[in-house]
């Protein structure tokens, strides 16, 4: 084996990439949680982001486009999952798993065309002078523009649920809704506005594994990404900033998996694939110990709101 | 205006018609589906639905109905009853990976022995291992109060690279120079699980499924176990005054579903199936969650729930074959299935008034 072969800039910087589509979906379940919804969908709405993001970059030969049908992609989706859950007061867990199933379905029916051919990607900003910085050029200045949006994404995130009015409101209908109804703001309004915000952020990351960490779309390819972003909202213990860490924790292992795959470690391949799962479980592990039972979860999370009840 | 109002208790009336509804309208939304894609939807519907059960070539399709209906019955047997204990188990098919390995590696160890004891020690050894694998959320979930719906879902990418590695590595045939994949378990005697009855597609997994069945329905129904689920998911709070021990719903549901779809996974590959390859994982643990839910998480539901869902495989196949119509098709046809299903239940817990009522 030849760990002088993986480059720590390169890491860092694919690292970045790789963190990134599951950073999007983590950062819009961390709202949609907040809010005191359990979207278990983020898979679905994912892969149907990478499909619809994939389908209309090729179609119109702009990623913009892609990424911009992606969102939209991704908040039908779960505009699908509010409809069921805030109107027809269905089952959180089961409804969630079912927008899953059925956007793996729908995304291969639609994606069938378009299996092997290659998306034009996004091109890195150029920053002159301080792109080619030597280690910090590439590592933050070397990104395409979808990388930045999502740290902005954070930083809005934490400033809108920290500082604003309106994040106020929602942190309280995630918190009680009873309460919060009582007060007169409108909790299904609330609940389906970031429920879709979390669709958009999802699809926006299912996108990015499409167009731009791949870049190519196949059957299934978000490959439980969606899963583990609900995982690191756990972790992160609905914090943006700690997503933020989170996501990168876990980008940066599945790049380190990759390149002691290429490196030719001594230990088997399959070990190496299933490390960023494993650690996943780990990790939940690490996070029950530590927060004991019920921990910083919302206090109305997953339970069905009805005004009459 | 159009409000929901809430029934004192659930309407039995609708909990049943429920999922005729659900699948009535998925037909509907299936057919413009089908239509959508350029097919003929009454031609599309007429394949998938009436052709296996009814057509000129039922008598070969019916005997894949069975095939087909065995392991996601098993699986949602076991799942069906976790459901309604609020326990998630979604890693069913991680479950079902692992008890087909294990059983396969037990019989394998014998090999080439023709001894009537290891078609036995394989299914003990198959439902072992998918009970083992499910107890890893389980005692997680019991000890630390870790999340078992991600848990469990995690191992099933676990599985998946176990499985590959067994393919290729530990489990490959020795005799087949190059090829992945382990030795032909339906073609050793000792370790096959053939048709019982020829042409009807009955094999041990079919038996299996009819006995889990009946023990789940005689569990919920006649015994304090099953009491003690149904407490624990509707009233959480009155199942703790009463007694109930939540650690061991938790460790009896993950363990009895894991169980069960270990066997579904060893009657798979000593089956259909009847080797360990790459592609052994067919998805049957995440349709099985469709299929307890369509079945109403009642035993006898999923039978029913079971059969329909073989047909939309058997039927999707078909159709894939004459009218060219792809296989994802048949996958997002089964997820609307669920989301119709889910939507319609409001009709068993609401009742629908229209005009303006008195404020609550």
């Amino acid at each position: 084996m030849d760990l002088s072969a993986i480059s720590p800039t390169l890491l860092v910087a694919s690292l970045m990439v790789a963190a990134t589509p599951i950073l999007l979906a983590a950062l819009g379940e961390m709202v949609v949680e907040k809010a005191g919804v359990l979207n278990l969908g983020v898979e679905g709405m994912m892969i149907m982001g990478a499909v619809t993001g994939f389908v209309a970059a090729i179609e119109t030969g702009s990623p913009w486009a892609g990424f911009l049908a992606a969102a939209i992609g991704g908040a039908a989706m779960a505009l699908l999952f509010g409809l069921l859950t805030q109107v027809l007061l269905s089952n959180q867990v089961a409804t969630g798993l079912a927008l899953t199933l059925f956007g793996l379905g729908l995304s291969a029916l639609i994606g069938q065309g378009y299996v092997g051919i290659k998306a034009t990607s996004l091109g890195r900003i150029d920053l002159g002078a301080l792109s080619d910085l030597p280690f910090v050029g590439r590592v933050v200045f070397g990104h395409d523009p979808i990388v930045y949006l999502s740290l902005l994404l954070v930083l809005g995130v934490w400033a809108f649920l920290r500082f604003t009015r309106a994040g106020l409101i929602l942190r309280a209908v995630g918190e009680s809704h009873d309460a919060a109804h009582a007060l007169g703001y409108h909790v299904r309004r609330v609940r389906m506005l970031a429920i879709a915000f979390g669709g958009a952020c999802a699809g926006l990351g299912g996108a990015y594994l499409s167009l731009v960490r791949v870049p190519q779309w196949t059957e299934g390819m978000t490959a439980g990404a969606g899963w583990i972003a609900l995982a690191i909202v756990v972790f992160a213990s609905w914090r943006a900033e700690r997503v933020l860490v989170g996501a990168y924790l876990f980008g940066g292992i599945t790049v380190l998996q990759l390149n002691l795959q290429t490196a030719g470690a001594r230990v088997p391949v399959e070990l190496l694939s299933a490390a960023p799962y494993l650690v996943t479980i780990l990790v939940l592990v690490l996070i029950s110990v530590r927060a004991g039972r019920g921990g910083a979860a919302p206090a109305d999370l997953a339970r069905p709101f009805h005004a009459s009840t | 205006m159009i409000r929901l109002e809430r029934r004192p208790t659930p309407s039995r009336a609708w909990g049943a018609a429920s999922p005729l509804l659900a699948v009535a309208l998925t037909m509907m939304a299936g057919g413009l589906m089908f239509a959508a894609l350029g097919k003929d939807p009454v031609e599309a519907l007429r394949t998938i639905f009436w052709d296996p059960v009814m057509g000129e070539f039922a008598w070969y399709f019916r005997a894949q109905l069975l095939v087909k209906a065995a392991p996601l019955v098993l699986i949602a047997a076991g799942l069906a009853i976790g459901f309604r204990a609020g326990i998630w188990n979604i890693g069913a098919e991680g479950q079902y990976i692992v008890g087909a390995i294990a059983g396969a590696a037990a019989g394998l160890a014998f090999h080439p022995s023709e001894s009537v004891l290891i078609f036995p020690l394989m299914v003990v050894c198959g439902a072992l291992g998918g009970f083992l694998w499910a107890m890893i959320p389980a005692v997680l979930k019991v000890t630390l109060g870790t999340n078992e719906i991600l848990v469990s879902l995690m191992l099933v990418y676990v599985a998946d690279n176990l499985l590959a590695s067994a393919a290729v590595g530990w489990l490959r045939n020795p005799e087949a120079v190059g090829f992945p994949g382990s030795r032909n378990l339906a073609q050793w005697e000792a370790s096959a699980n053939p048709e019982l009855i020829a042409g009807t597609g009955m094999h041990w997994g079919v038996v299996a499924a009819v006995i889990a069945v009946i023990f789940a329905h005689v569990l919920m129904t006649r015994h304090l176990m099953g009491f003690h689920i149904r407490l624990a998911g509707q009233a959480p709070r009155a199942a703790r005054f009463a007694g109930v021990a939540p650690a061991r719903l938790v460790l009896f549901c993950l363990g009895l579903s894991g169980l069960l779809a270990g066997l579904a996974g060893l009657f798979e590959v000593t089956g259909p199936a009847g080797q360990i390859s790459i592609d052994f994982a067919s998805g049957y643990g995440f349709t099985a969650i469709i299929v307890a839910f369509l079945g109403r998480l009642n035993p006898l539901g999923i039978v029913a729930a079971g059969l329909l869902m073989a047909v939309t495989y058997v039927g999707g196949d078909n159709a894939a074959a004459n009218l060219g119509i792809p296989g994802a098709a048949i996958s997002a046809f089964q997820g609307m299935l669920l989301f119709f299903l889910l939507a319609v239940d409001v009709l068993s817990n609401f009742r629908v008034r229209v005009g303006r009522g008195a404020l609550a």
